[in-house]
């Protein structure tokens, strides 16, 4: 066989080696770079070694935020892919109400997420929002309703907020995958006279398999990730009962400057995250084909 | 098992039809005998898989009444008419197994577990699937899927009827003379009734004792396949049945004979007799394989210009002209094929007539 005389069809995958160098390769060395160093300013760095990730792992807020945000992506999971697959099996098919469901269902994914956490804040004031002055005036709660008073008002309000906002992407993702459901089947199960909880169990729920991963890998890692939410809703208080490793990321790296160990920390997050969404995608890949996993 | 009656059914799939062409089944009374084979055949989109689906109750009928053994069962829904249905790609519950799928049916109307065993045991042995049973149904070979879904359809012993939605389409062709062979062992060992649809005239007039052909909607010849083949009622049965179809030529009458363009063709007398009464434009029809081909004029042979041969292997299809109507003729692999001249006889009791596309003898 011939060789050639020069490898210049090297250069053509160049422009996507520079395009994700700058993306992500030479960011993601930046932080490891400050990980294991101490820098204090150009030229001025000392090497630690490891001793910001030992640090961060010690860190007892941090293993408060990661509690956290554990509790609330498992409550993201647990309400809104029930909730996502009831609606889903709950829109009509075909007709203007498939169209008119669809896009009031996609409205709040438009939203930018800042803006959605500044429409909660004025939909639960105590002295103007809806919800706020409409449940203080029921007397139920014994502390009056504002979403900073207690933690447990900060976590409903968020809770709420978020199956709000990210429910519908659900609900799309599983009337998609319903929809892609041969007629033929339901035909099959109308003659085998299956009721319409095995029709649920044994066609519907199996062929909603590779979307309902999708939709529960998204959630995870979104939820897992989630900054500008809690952000604008509560800035991660009242104390530090809404901070979730995000914020509090964002506190230590640009808060108390403390770059370090911060970026030690962002590895770390980066790996769990990375973990997670390994151990679901394999679970969902196996033990979907015998049964649910929602 | 049960005599099926079809009394008046009608199907439009969109509210108020107006014209007869809004409809895709136009009126319909036929009688499916309790334990017959009957296939339904026709081109795609000529209503076969509507009726079936009225049929099975998939379809509430526009107007009409289906009738199980006398009883009214328009109203009723699949689940309760206790029918079967099998359809054209195979449907599986994926996460069970061959077993469960097998038995499904029969535990969803309380079969107890032994019953169900012997039965689905029964089926699996008869279909091939035995080795099968435990494995997950989601992995299998797409003829395998059929086949589950086929052995849902039969193993119920007590159906009113098996329906059959072209079953076999996906299956390689090897094996689906297996299993059409296999549907007929069935339908002799267990007396089923078995409705079979189809668009392939081979599987349906292997598999069925009565053929029923569908055209536009409508139920246009019902009967053996040697009825269909030999006494077409309407020039799209001719057309539709035999490979290839029938020759139809424009005619008139004169006297006991046809002529075509000026060519005269010899007619049995009681045929001539009754064309003289018919209204509406004449046809004549020949199959090809009844076309005599002669190298040389014969008596009663009527000129032709050959233009194709084609070699079908175990025949031959010639295909002549005569005064610009094109003919075809199938004749036997070894038979002589004369060159540029040919003459054609039409034998007279084979030579059928048409008036408005209807037979008259």
């Amino acid at each position: 066989m011939e060789k050639w005389a020069d490898n210049k069809a090297w250069f053509l995958v160049l422009p996507v080696f520079v395009v994700v160098a700058f993306s992500a390769i030479i960011p993601l060395m930046t932080v490891v770079n400050y990980s294991i160093q101490d820098i204090f300013g150009p030229g001025n760095a000392v090497f630690v070694g490891t001793e910001w990730f030992k640090q961060m792992l010690t860190d007892t807020r941090l293993h408060d935020a990661l509690g956290r945000q554990f509790i609330f992506s498992g409550l993201v999971l647990l309400i809104e892919i029930p909730l996502g697959i009831l609606i889903a099996l709950a829109m009509p098919k075909k007709g203007w109400g498939a169209s008119a469901s669809l896009v009031t269902l996609a409205i709040p994914l438009l939203i930018p997420w800042n803006v959605i956490g500044t429409i909660w804040i004025i939909f639960t004031r105590p002295d103007i929002g809806l919800f706020g002055v409409g449940i203080n005036s029921l007397n139920l709660l014994d502390v009056p309703f504002d979403h900073t008073a207690r933690p447990s008002y900060a976590w409903a309000t968020l809770m709420a907020m978020e199956v709000w906002h990210w429910t519908p992407l659900v609900a799309l993702l599983c009337y998609a995958g319903l929809r892609a459901i041969p007629e033929a089947y339901f035909q099959a199960a109308k003659i085998d006279g299956a009721s319409s909880w095995a029709v649920f169990h044994y066609i519907q729920l199996p062929k909603m398999r590779g979307v309902l991963t999708i939709a529960i890998l998204l959630r995870w890692m979104d939820s897992f990730l989630i900054y500008a939410e809690p952000f604008a809703l509560t800035g991660g208080g009242p104390g530090n009962s809404t901070t979730f490793l995000s914020i509090y990321l964002v506190k230590l790296a640009t808060g108390q400057f403390d770059l370090g160990p911060a970026a030690a920390f962002s590895l770390i997050y980066f790996l769990i995250v990375l973990l997670f969404c390994f151990i679901f995608y394999q679970a969902l890949l196996n033990v979907g084909k015998g049964e649910k996993t929602s | 098992m049960a005599r099926i009656e079809f009394d008046q059914i009608a199907h439009a799939y969109y509210p108020n039809p107006k014209e007869i062409s809004d409809y895709a089944l136009k009126e319909i009374n036929t009688v499916w005998e309790d334990g017959g084979a009957y296939a339904l055949l026709g081109p795609s989109g000529c209503g076969k898989t509507t009726l079936l689906n009225v049929i099975s109750g998939l379809l509430k009928p526009s107007r009409g009444r289906v009738l199980y053994d006398g009883i009214d069962v328009t109203a009723l829904p699949p689940e309760k008419r206790n029918i079967a249905q099998v359809f054209q790609f195979p449907v599986l519950y994926d996460t069970m197994s061959v077993f469960d799928n097998l038995a499904f049916p029969l535990k969803n109307r309380g079969f107890n577990k032994a019953d169900t065993s012997r039965r689905v045991h029964e089926v699996a042995e008869i279909l091939d699937l035995t080795p099968d049973l435990n494995k997950k149904a989601a992995g299998l070979s797409a003829d395998a899927k059929q086949k589950i879904s086929l052995g849902r359809g039969l193993v119920r012993s007590d159906v009113a009827a098996v329906l059959f939605d072209e079953p076999l389409t996906v299956i390689d062709p090897h094996l689906k003379w297996h299993l059409r062979r296999k549907l007929k062992e069935i339908h002799e060992q267990l007396k089923l009734t078995l409705i079979y649809v189809t668009h392939d005239q081979v599987e349906a007039l292997t598999f069925a004792d009565q053929v029923i052909l569908m055209y536009e909607g409508e139920i246009v010849q019902i009967g053996t396949p040697e009825e269909l083949f030999e006494n077409p009622r309407h020039k799209f049965v001719g057309y539709f049945i035999g490979s290839p179809g029938m020759n139809f030529l424009p005619c008139t009458l004169e006297g006991q004979n046809a002529r075509v363009d000026g060519v005269t063709i010899a007619l049995e007398p009681e045929t001539a007799a009754l064309g003289a009464e018919a209204r509406g434009v004449l046809e004549l029809g020949i199959r090809p394989m009844h076309l005599e081909v002669h190298g040389s004029p014969v008596d009663g042979g009527v000129p032709v210009t050959m233009k194709a041969v084609e070699d079908q292997g175990s025949f031959k299809i010639l295909t002549a002209t005569l005064n610009g109507h094109t003919l075809l003729a199938r004749v036997p692999e070894e038979h002589p094929v004369p060159e540029n001249q040919a003459w054609l006889r039409f034998p007279p009791q084979r030579t059928k007539l048409f008036a408005d596309e209807r037979l008259v003898r």
